[in-house]
């Protein structure tokens, strides 16, 4: 098995509507991550692309039509897809393009362009329900975070307070991100406590709404770090996928244990027995509060039902014990769902070398672990990083 | 990264932008039509539904009693057994009091909406569906409930043949 | 390390299924695979990959509605946007890793499902340069052909010899949905679609699934099981403006062999090549990813299926399954399909239509209109 590291990473802004194409996003947070390592198209072998629903972009095959943006002009280029879970999957696709040898240098690039949907993103997900079980209720997708919230909050007796303490620390780290669209210094927990209510126990600021953007990671295997010298790099030691059934009504939601599930994977590989001692930091996938907290238990970082204490006694902020969304995550910087990779596998990237300026964690970091998860409530990704 | 980069790419655009003509667009509406096929396991819940009946499958292999039945076990991965009627009562499993509708538009009127798990399936086996007969105060996990059946004239052989999950009442189960 | 196919498992192609639905058409070809290697997925396989398009399924996010009935719940699992071959180089590639020991790759077309068909297929077309414009999506592959046909200075009669080819391979390959006798004049002579491509030209939309098992040389061992070997295996894309292409020759299928044959140590194609399974969704398809992959110069391809080279009994058999214009377009599961058939032959497992002492096959795709994007795989007999 290969060693691979990241060697580069870039992202665009994250904003409501962007003006650039989906083709375009992706060819600046490309061009952005060839430059930060040195590199050039030319010194590519393959390329990844990670993008969400076709849907959004309004093109059918949409991996195709962004694949010149994307740098996969003549060169072998997949796109993967899994749901929400793409933001950190498709880093795992691009690592076994390195780990088995075929190639020295990936790129991966993930893009949403969830603006030119009309009326609203939000009606593609209409189409993510099954068509005999679920559309006839005309479901909307906050539902079922709403009801998964509630099965959390009521099995553990969790307080709306400690939940959003989650929004709060994210938005407020977000400052610190030169693309943050939903950064807030000032926001309190009665701010997201006195949000409007969208489906309940779901406020307005428990969410993170629809964005544009698009991030890019370069892999590299070691031999051709070492040859080129390259000193900004983190390892890939770890990484896990996991999709539960599509019976989502027959699961109990109150734990993700496709999330469990993967990162036991990632941790088995990156020799990781005692997470919550092992891991300095985390990422794990923020598209609304309380899931920071659900994953943060799938991740094995915290007891069932402990995250929301954590949060409580400050142990993830930033100068915590254990970090978590120091880059403000999907509520501070936005959801351009594929797309967070940029604050997924790019943080983890910035942070174990160094370059994550104003929202660089002031203690000394060496593992950290991303996560996305994606789906019917169904999908987890995991990917464990060293410096 | 942050120290070092300071461009970073992207063009904001306001709502105001487009409505005002200042962005060039180009519309386009696909023409995506789909019908599934239900399949073996789905055609014949449906059929069900329309006799005001739940119909699960049941794998031998596990024990489990299905539903929503499926013509495989996706645990033993192997055909499912047999098929079996469940209750139409059960447990509300978790739910949601909803101020959106299908198009995130706002509803002054809230749906109540959430997950049952059926009796005679097997634990937690269920699914989602709206509650009535109850207000957005009285709904809470964990109460009793009933299908409430369109009458039979009304049904179609959807999961709409039910108008909504209500309180169990005295005697019912 | 080496990495095998110890698995396939296909239904059979029909123009509709309507006692399906996709799950349990889908279940039926995991089963047979799984028969087929002997194994039980929910305690051998650690990977599972499957090979899907939204657009042709009608759902936002496919990868939901793919676990159970592959055996994948709860499992490693995954959606490439791709074809089944490019599906195969991802299980290549995971098994190559050392994470993974076996992988199953799953595709299939549930196109009946699908009511406006071509509408599905012209969503795929540039939003800014190409829809505006309103045409049939085909109209692409009706100048693509015009200009290969030109480019190359190949006859039509070549397409109807593709055509009567193929569809009649198709009557020994009881998967196929269209097999048919069909003479090379009836080809010239069915209706103008999208000049120069005749009715009989376009292979008809069919249903169908195709699981392949892979594995690697040591778990096959442990499982007894004697693999068709992938020796090579590439793929790639080319521009994905209609603009900004060459028209005449398919040089994603080019690319996408260097890197195969290279792999597999292939030096001359024709040579050390027994036969292949392309891509004919339309009939110059076949001729000009021949062309493209090493099989011929460019412009022999055409005198080549005439003199009968390309024939089930030629010197280099192509498309002994019926090809697509045979079987019918299960456009995802095409690829899949092709190195399911290439496999049965290595095998000796490919009946009536058994070519005889073949060693070293190819099987190659193509993402369909308006891509140019696809793989080659290059597969041996054992041991």
């Amino acid at each position: 098995m290969t060693k691979v590291g990241v060697i580069g990473a870039g992202m665009t802004l994250f904003r409501r509507r962007l003006q650039e194409t989906g083709k375009e996003m992706c060819f600046e947070a490309t061009k952005m991550a060839l430059d930060s390592a040195g590199l050039t198209r030319a010194d590519v072998d393959m390329v990844v692309c990670g993008t969400a629903p076709d849907a959004f972009d309004g093109v059918a095959m949409k991996g195709e039509y962004l694949l010149d943006g994307a740098g996969g002009y003549r060169k072998p280029y997949t796109r993967v897809f899994t749901g929400g879970g793409t933001g950190v999957f498709s880093t795992i696709a691009g690592w076994w393009h390195v780990a088995s040898g075929l190639a020295d240098v990936v790129l991966v690039v993930n893009e949403e362009k969830m603006s030119s949907c009309q009326p609203h993103p939000q009606s593609v997900f209409a189409n993510i329900w099954d068509p005999i079980l679920d559309r006839p209720l005309k479901p909307n997708l906050v539902w079922i975070f709403a009801m998964e919230m509630n099965r959390y909050m009521t099995v553990y007796g969790v307080k709306k307070e400690d939940i959003a303490r989650v929004a709060v620390k994210n938005k407020r780290n977000a400052v610190g991100h030169p693309c943050a669209q939903l950064a807030d210094p000032n926001i309190t927990v009665d701010d997201v406590l006195n949000s409007e209510v969208m489906a309940w126990p779901v406020q307005r600021l428990d969410i993170s709404p629809p964005s544009d953007g698009a991030s890019a990671v370069i892999l590299a295997s070691e031999d051709f770090i070492r040859k080129r010298h390259i000193k900004d790099r983190a390892w890939i030691s770890g990484v896990g996928w996991c999709i539960d059934s599509t019976m989502w009504t027959d699961r109990d939601l109150v734990f993700p244990e496709y999330v469990a599930r993967a990162a036991k994977h990632a941790y088995k590989m990156a020799k990781i027995d005692e997470p919550r001692r092992q891991i300095d930091f985390a990422e794990p996938y923020d598209p609304f509060d309380y899931k920071e907290l659900h994953h943060l238990e799938g991740l094995l970082l915290a007891d069932k039902g402990e995250a929301p204490l954590l949060t409580r006694e400050g142990v993830t902020e930033r100068d915590g014990k254990l970090p978590v969304c120091p880059s403000g995550g999907l509520l501070g910087v936005g959801n351009p769902i594929a797309a967070t990779m940029g604050m997924k596998i790019g943080e983890l990237f910035w942070q174990l070398t160094g370059q994550a300026g104003k929202r660089q964690i002031p203690h000394e970091v060496h593992t950290g672990v991303s996560q996305a998860w994606g789906d019917l409530m169904q999908y987890g990704s995991v990917v464990v990083m060293k410096g | 990264m942050t120290a070092r980069i300071s461009r970073w790419p992207g063009i904001e655009l306001r709502a105001a932008d487009l409505i005002e003509g200042k962005v060039t667009q180009t519309r386009f509406r696909p023409d995506a039509k789909y019908a599934w096929s239900a399949g073996e396991a789905m055609s014949r819940f449906l059929e069900e539904l329309q006799n005001g009946r739940f119909i699960a499958r049941t794998c031998h292999k596990c024990e489990r009693i299905l539903f929503p039945p499926r013509m495989f076990c996706e645990e033993c991965f192997r055909p499912t057994d047999a098929w079996t009627f469940i209750h139409d009562t059960g447990t509300i499993e978790t739910f949601s009091v909803s101020y959106l509708d299908t198009d995130a538009k706002r509803i002054t009127e809230p749906i109540l909406v959430g997950v049952v798990s059926l009796d005679g399936a097997s634990p937690k086996m269920g699914m989602m569906h709206y509650f009535g007969g109850m207000t957005k105060d009285e709904i809470r996990i964990g109460m009793p409930v009933k299908a409430e059946w369109k009458p039979p004239g009304d049904r179609r052989g959807s999961v709409l043949d039910i108008l909504y999950f209500r309180p169990l009442r005295e005697g019912e189960r | 390390m080496r990495v095998g196919i110890i698995g396939i498992g296909m239904t059979a192609f029909r123009p509709s299924t309507p006692e399906y639905n996709w799950k349990e058409l889908m279940f039926e070809a995991a089963s047979r695979a799984y028969a087929d290697a002997a194994i039980n997925p929910r305690e051998d396989v650690d990977s599972f990959i499957t090979c899907a398009e939204d657009y042709y399924e009608g759902f936002g996010i496919f990868d939901e509605f793919v676990p159970d009935q592959l055996g994948a719940a709860l499992r490693p699992t995954c959606t490439v946007s791709g074809d089944g071959l490019q599906g195969l180089a991802n299980a290549y590639m995971q098994i190559r890793t050392g994470l993974i020991d076996v992988a199953v790759v799953e595709a299939h077309s549930k196109a009946s499902d699908v009511v406006t068909l071509d509408g599905v297929i012209e969503h795929a077309l540039d939003p800014i340069w190409n829809k505006p414009l309103g045409a049939h999506p085909f109209v692409v592959a009706g100048l693509e052909a015009d200009a290969y046909l030109r480019g190359t200075r190949t006859s039509p009669k070549a397409l109807a010899a593709v055509v009567a080819k193929n569809r009649g391979n198709g009557l020994r390959n009881p998967l196929a949905a269209y097999g048919a006798a069909v003479d090379a004049d009836q080809a010239m002579r069915s209706e103008e679609r999208f000049a120069p491509l005749r009715a009989l030209d376009i292979s008809n939309p069919a249903d169908g699934c195709v699981v392949l098992v892979v594995a690697s040389d040591r778990a096959a061992k442990k499982l007894r099981a004697n693999p068709v070997w992938i020796r090579g295996i590439g793929w790639a894309s080319d521009s994905p403006s209609l603009e900004t292409r060459d028209w005449t020759g398919a040089t994603y299928a080019r690319i996408a062999a260097d890197m195969a044959y290279r792999l597999a140590k292939v030096r001359r194609p024709l040579t050390d090549i027994d036969f292949a399974e392309v891509d004919d969704r339309f009939s110059y398809k076949e001729l000009q990813h021949l062309e493209s992959l090493g099989f011929a110069k460019k412009g022999e391809a055409g005198t080549k299926v005439l003199r009968g080279d390309y024939d089930a009994d030629g010197r280099f058999p192509v498309n002994v399954s019926g090809g697509s214009l045979g079987c019918g377009n299960v456009f995802e599961a095409t690829g899949l399909h092709r190195a399911a058939e290439v496999a049965l032959q290595l095998r000796g497992d490919a009946g009536v239509r058994q070519v005889d002492g073949v060693r070293l096959g190819v099987a190659q795709s193509w993402r369909f209109i308006p891509s140019a994007t696809g793989a080659v795989a290059v597969l041996g007999a054992g041991p």
